[in-house]
Formats: structure tokens, sequence, C-alpha cells
């Protein structure tokens, strides 16, 4: 990889990595939304990939194959099973925010992670660090997702958009925190799906539907 | 001999877990594991706060596992505040005629949580501190969802949802302080090492670092209660186990405080005072506010007891605001004395469901009359929550009114303890009215005169008699633990 062209990679899979943020944003139908966070996984484990080629380093190109396998593979395949029996027909059907403004209020997110990174691109100016504004608006994505969808599933998908945003950033603006962190990490998050998949099983069991609109008991 | 004192914490509880994985719960048998277990953790916390006192800080596993006497304090109020909830638990379950298959789980979690938040306070890095918190998340989502009702299904979804992505923030900020420290010239496995990152504050780059403290501050505050992201605390308070609820109010909250108090370690040399002391005072005073404002309303007894844990955490917030030795060492006998009172309250709370079964305040009438020494205990842990003396707390806030006073921050102070007076009010009224109202003249009371609900017996009184005595003793005097609490008020404490 030459120096010339591997600005240019970067920039092409963290632009993926951003995009598919906002397609999660778009599409309503939870399987597409499960596929579109699949495509993330792989755009992120494509960073780390390209970082891990251009630092000649052997532990980065491991973690980026474990993330690919983790984020691409197995925590789309936990979601995916939680869809339950119609997957085709499981649909985002009213969002406290519909889809045209949560599209603007996508920009705006972008906008505000473009502020908010000034100080960390500042401290050290690199091609890696550039795309942190992107890492940190696919945080802000995930969170807004997360509080404006009411399907537990894309709850779910918000929540892990949140947290490849966040593995993003670590990679991007230190080449990841240390391995046993890294490894801690990852275990919980893989605990959190299946501690979520569970609880979505029990839900539809207990409820009829994991539309949470129907969790409304608990309230003062 | 450091080492095993060091690793046992975290190897007993799962030792225990280990024990009802392979042999389940069986009511007079392994049921008293779990007591002989947390036993063994108290002394082993005595013992290493012993040596941190005398020796200062000890570690092992090159720094991973580290104790200093703050640690040691958290470590002995994990210890306490769990040994009353195993103890507890026995006569829990048998009340609650829960199925072997639950009951199990219910052995295997409890002491995971336990040796998660063991490994909380002895982490000597924040990225070791970070898993696990959120290993407490994981290990008590099934807890809180027990009961497996609707309501107690979406408390744990809430939970496990409004937590990960709290401390997944928290995370994002230890990236960024990550960040910061890697360009201060740290190594790669130092830089997240508290102790080091302390020493190496000022060199931190400012910008970067005051966004890292905000995103940690605000990520492990919601762990802890504390406004904007408290709104999982009152579910999840209410539907869990009573002993699982005295354990996350008791010691979770503040485990996921001692983070905070970890992170300001770093923050003050590196941003000044002010810039933390401005977020948490605006954190304190909304949470106090927040609490405040839905105890007066509240109609449900364990959610007030949740909000009342908001309303402490507000006032630790507070302390740690003002940041002076005086007041991190109100601060810390602040959390032991609501760990303990708030346990005995929760436990005595579980009593009076079983006999109800109603969580509704107007459902609980003239319980003094009716069930004394349960009505006894249950009041006696609100009016040491209260603050009367001789309890812990009553020391504690005035420790906390001291410094904030001398520390130039009477206004604050002033307007905070203006709202804790009001909660005292709420508080006061809603358990009066549950144990002195007259009693209801209908069909239930001849219902119970031909069938009584069973009384407190002794046996399962005697944990929350064991509370109610710590509390007493923690207020009249900490003893031999001077020593101890001096020293961690030091840590993180402004002189």
């Amino acid at each position: 990889m030459t120096d010339i062209s591997y600005p240019q990679y970067l920039d092409l899979a963290a632009g993926l990595f951003l995009l598919t943020a906002v397609g999660v944003l778009w599409r309503q139908q939870l399987a597409s939304m499960i596929r579109l966070f699949a495509l993330q996984g792989a755009a992120l484990a494509a960073i780390v990939a390209i970082l891990g080629v251009r630092q000649h380093s052997l532990e980065l190109l491991l973690v980026a194959v474990g993330l690919g396998v983790l984020r691409a593979g197995v925590l789309p395949y936990l979601a995916w099973r939680a869809l339950g029996d119609s997957p085709a027909e499981a649909r985002e059907t009213r969002p406290v925010v519909n889809v045209s403004t949560s599209l603007l209020a996508a920009a705006a997110l972008t906008l505000l992670a473009y502020a908010v990174t000034q100080p960390l691109v500042a401290l050290a100016p690199s091609p890696a660090t550039a795309i942190l504004p992107a890492a940190v608006a696919v945080v802000l994505i995930g969170f807004f997702t997360l509080v404006t969808r009411r399907r537990a599933l894309s709850q779910v998908v918000g929540f892990l958009l949140l947290d490849n945003g966040i593995t993003a950033t670590a990679f991007l603006a230190t080449a990841g925190v240390p391995l046993i962190v890294e490894l801690g990490v990852s275990f919980d998050l893989l605990l959190v799906v299946l501690v979520l998949q569970v609880l979505t099983t029990r839900l539809r069991t207990a409820f009829g539907s994991s539309d949470l609109d129907e969790l409304r008991e608990l309230h003062d | 001999m450091t080492i095993i004192l060091l690793l046992a914490p975290i190897g007993l509880p799962m030792a225990a877990a280990l024990v009802y994985a392979a042999a389940g719960w069986r009511p007079y048998t392994t049921a008293w594991v779990g007591v002989v277990t947390t036993a063994l953790l108290a002394a082993d916390a005595l013992s290493l706060a012993a040596t941190a006192t005398r020796h200062g800080p000890v570690h092992t596993a090159g720094g991973v596992i580290r104790a200093d006497a703050l640690s040691a304090w958290m470590l002995l109020g994990v210890a306490a505040v769990a040994l009353l909830a195993c103890w507890a638990s026995p006569a829990y379950l048998s009340a609650g005629h829960t199925s072997a298959g639950r009951a199990r789980w219910y052995g295997i979690l409890l002491h995971l949580f336990i040796a998660a938040m063991a490994s909380a306070v002895l982490a000597g890095n924040l990225g070791i501190l970070w898993v696990a918190v959120e290993a407490t998340t994981i290990v008590t989502a099934f807890l809180v969802g027990h009961h497996r009702s609707r309501t107690a299904l979406e408390a744990a979804w809430k939970y496990v949802v409004i937590c990960s992505a709290a401390i997944a923030i928290a995370f994002l900020g230890l990236v960024l302080l990550y960040y910061a420290a890697k360009h201060a010239g740290l190594s790669g496995e130092d830089a997240l090492d508290w102790a080091t990152l302390t020493g190496h504050a000022h060199q931190l780059d400012p910008a970067v670092t005051r966004i890292a403290i905000g995103l940690a501050v605000i990520g492990f505050g919601a762990k802890a209660g504390l406004v904007p992201l408290h709104a999982w605390l009152p579910d999840a308070h209410s539907q869990a186990p009573a002993p699982i609820s005295a354990l996350m109010s008791g010691v979770l909250l503040p485990v996921a405080f001692y983070a905070v108090l970890r992170v300001k370690a770093v923050a003050d040399p590196a941003l000044g005072a002010g810039y933390l002391r401005t977020l948490l005072l605006i954190l304190a005073l909304a949470t106090l506010a927040l609490a405040a404002v839905l105890l007066i309303g509240q109609r449900d007894y364990k959610r007030m007891l949740a909000y009342s844990s908001m309303e402490h955490m507000g006032l630790i917030a507070l302390a740690a605001a003002i940041g002076t030795r005086l007041a991190i060492a109100a601060l810390l006998l602040h959390m032991a004395g609501h760990g303990l009172a708030k346990t005995v309250a929760f436990l005595s709370s579980g009593h009076i469901l079983h006999r109800h079964n109603s969580s509704q305040i107007t459902d609980v009438r003239a319980l003094a009359t009716r069930m004394p020494l349960l009505a006894g205990l249950f009041g006696l842990a609100i009016v040491a929550l209260l603050g009367f003396p001789p309890g812990a707390l009553f020391a504690s806030e005035l420790g906390i009114a001291r410094a904030g006073a001398t520390a130039g921050l009477s206004w604050a102070t002033a307007a905070a303890f203006a709202l804790v007076g009001a909660a005292f009010a709420a508080i006061g009224a809603h358990t009066g009215r549950m144990l002195l109202s007259p009693q209801p003249v209908t069909a239930t009371v001849a219902a119970e005169a031909s069938d009584p609900p069973a009384a407190l017996t002794p046996a399962a009184a005697t944990p929350l008699i064991a509370g109610l005595l710590g509390v007493a003793a923690l207020g009249i005097t900490v003893g031999p633990a001077a020593g101890l609490l001096h020293a961690a008020a030091n840590i993180v404490g402004a002189p």
C-alpha cells in the first residue's frame, strides 16, 4: 500500500462505516437494519486491517479478523435469531421521530461530531485521526437510534452502532486500547447481546410482541 | 500472602457460584455456602484494610489487581452488605416458593455479581474497572427479571439497555483519556493504570482530557443513579428480589461512584478542581431535585426506597464536588451507612411485600400494631436513612454540610440540604402512613383474624438487626477504621 492510497482506502472504509449508520435510520425493515449493521461491522474490520497493514502490525491484523467475525458475523446472527418466526414482516412502524426527520438529525449529528472532535484531531493530526469525526458521528447516530426507535431489536441495533463507533474511535485514535481491555470489552458486548436476545424472547412470550410501547407499566 | 488476600475477594464468590452451579440451591445445605464465603470475604477485606493502612498500597498480577485504603474501604462495604444479603436470601427464597431451577440461577448470579463488584474495587486499571462495572450489569440483568412478570421483564430490559449505553459512553471517555495519555508519553500498558495516570496528569492535553472526563463521569454517574440517565433505577430496584435490591442500592451504586472518584483523582490535577466541581454540582442538585419531587407523590414503597437511593447518591455527588478531605471522608462514611441502612430497609420491605402481595403504600396499614417486629425494623432503617442520630448518616451529613460551608460552596450546599429536607418530609410521611395509620375496618381484618400472616421469625430478623447495629456503631465511632478512612480520604481529597 503506497503512502498516497493509504488515506484513500481509510476514507473509503470510514465513508462506508458512516453511511451504513445513516442507512439504519433510513430503513424500517428490521431485517435490512441487521444487514446494514453486518456491513458496518465489515467496514470496521477493514479500517482496523488498513491500519494494521500500514503499521506492519500482525497483532492489529489478527484483531481485525476477530472484530470481523464478532461484528459482521456473530452479533448480526444473534440479532437475526431474535427476530423470531417471520423476519421479513418485522418492521419499525412508528418510530418516535419519523424517517425524514431522523435523516436530518443524522446530518446535524455528523456536523456536531466534526465540531466536538476538533481538539482530538488537533492533538495528533494524521490520516487516521482525520476520520475520527466519522467514528464519533456513528456514536451519536447510534445513541439517537437507541432513544427514538420503539422496537426492542432496533434499540439493540442502535446500541451496537454506538459500540461500533466507540471501537472505531479507539482504533483510529490510539491503534486500540490494551489487548486485555479490548478482549474484556468484546466479551462484555457479546454477553450483553446474548442477555438482550433472551430478554427479547421472554418479552415476546409475556407481551405478545417486542413493541416497547407495551412497556409502560412502570412509571411515576 | 498479599497475593492470596488480593485474589480471594474475587475467588471466593466465584467458588460459591460454582457450588451453586454444581449442586443447586438446597434449603438446609448449599443455601448457607454463600453466607460462609461472604463471611470469609469480610474477614479478607478486614485484613486487606489493615495491610493497606499500615503498609500502603499492595498489588499483584503486574498492577492489574491493586488495593489501597480506598479500595479496602469499598471492599469492606461490599463484603458487609453481601453478607447481610446472602444471610437473608434463604428466608426470602423459601417465602417466595421459588422453583429449584430459578433458585440455582439466583445463587450463581448473586455470587458472580459479588465477584464483579469485588473486581471493580480491586482493579488497578481504569479499563479493568470498566469491564468489571459492565459485568455487574450483565449478571444482574436476570436477577432483576427473576420474577419473570411483565413488570420485572420491563425493568430488566430498561436496566440493560440504559446501563449498557451509559457505560459505553464512559468507555468512550476512557478511550479518549488513553489517547491523551499516550500522547503525554505513557506506554500502552501504563496509560490506563490510574496510579500512573494520576502521577502524569499534568502532562495530559487539557482539551481532550476535558471531553474524556465529562463522558466518563456522565457514563459512570448513570450507573450510580445520577441524572440524566437515571430512568432505569426506580424500575430495577423496585422489581428485583429484595436481597438483590439491597445489593444494587447499597453497594452497586457506590461502586459505580467509586469509578467517578478514581476519574476525579486523574481529572483534578489535569484540569484543576473547578471543571469537575461544576459538573458534579449540576448532577448532584439535579438528582436531588428529581428525587425529592418524585418522592413527594410516591405511591409505591419499594420505589420510594429507590428514589431515596437517588437522593443519597445526589448527596454523595455533592460531597465529591466539594472535594476536600473532610468531604471525601464524610462521603465514604455516607456510602457505608447508607449501604447498611438501605439493605435493612429493602430486606424488610421484601418481608412486607410477601405479607401484603402489594407494594402500594396505601395497602399497608397499621403495620406497627399488626407486625411490631417487622414494623420496628423497617421504621428504624428509615429513621437511620433520614439521618437521625446515632446512625452513621447523621455524622456523614453533618460532615458534608460542614465541608461545603468551609469550601465556599454554602449556597449549593444549602440548596442541596433544602431538597434533602423535602425528601425527608415525604419519606417520613409515607412511612408514618404505613406504620401508624388506623386499621382498615373491612373484610381484610376479618380475613386476617382467621388467617394471620406469618410473623417475622427471629432467624429471619437477625441479619436485619445486625445491619441496624452496624449503622448505629458506625455513627457512634468509626473506631479502629479511622486510620483507614483518613488514608482513603487522602487519596482523592484535596487538602
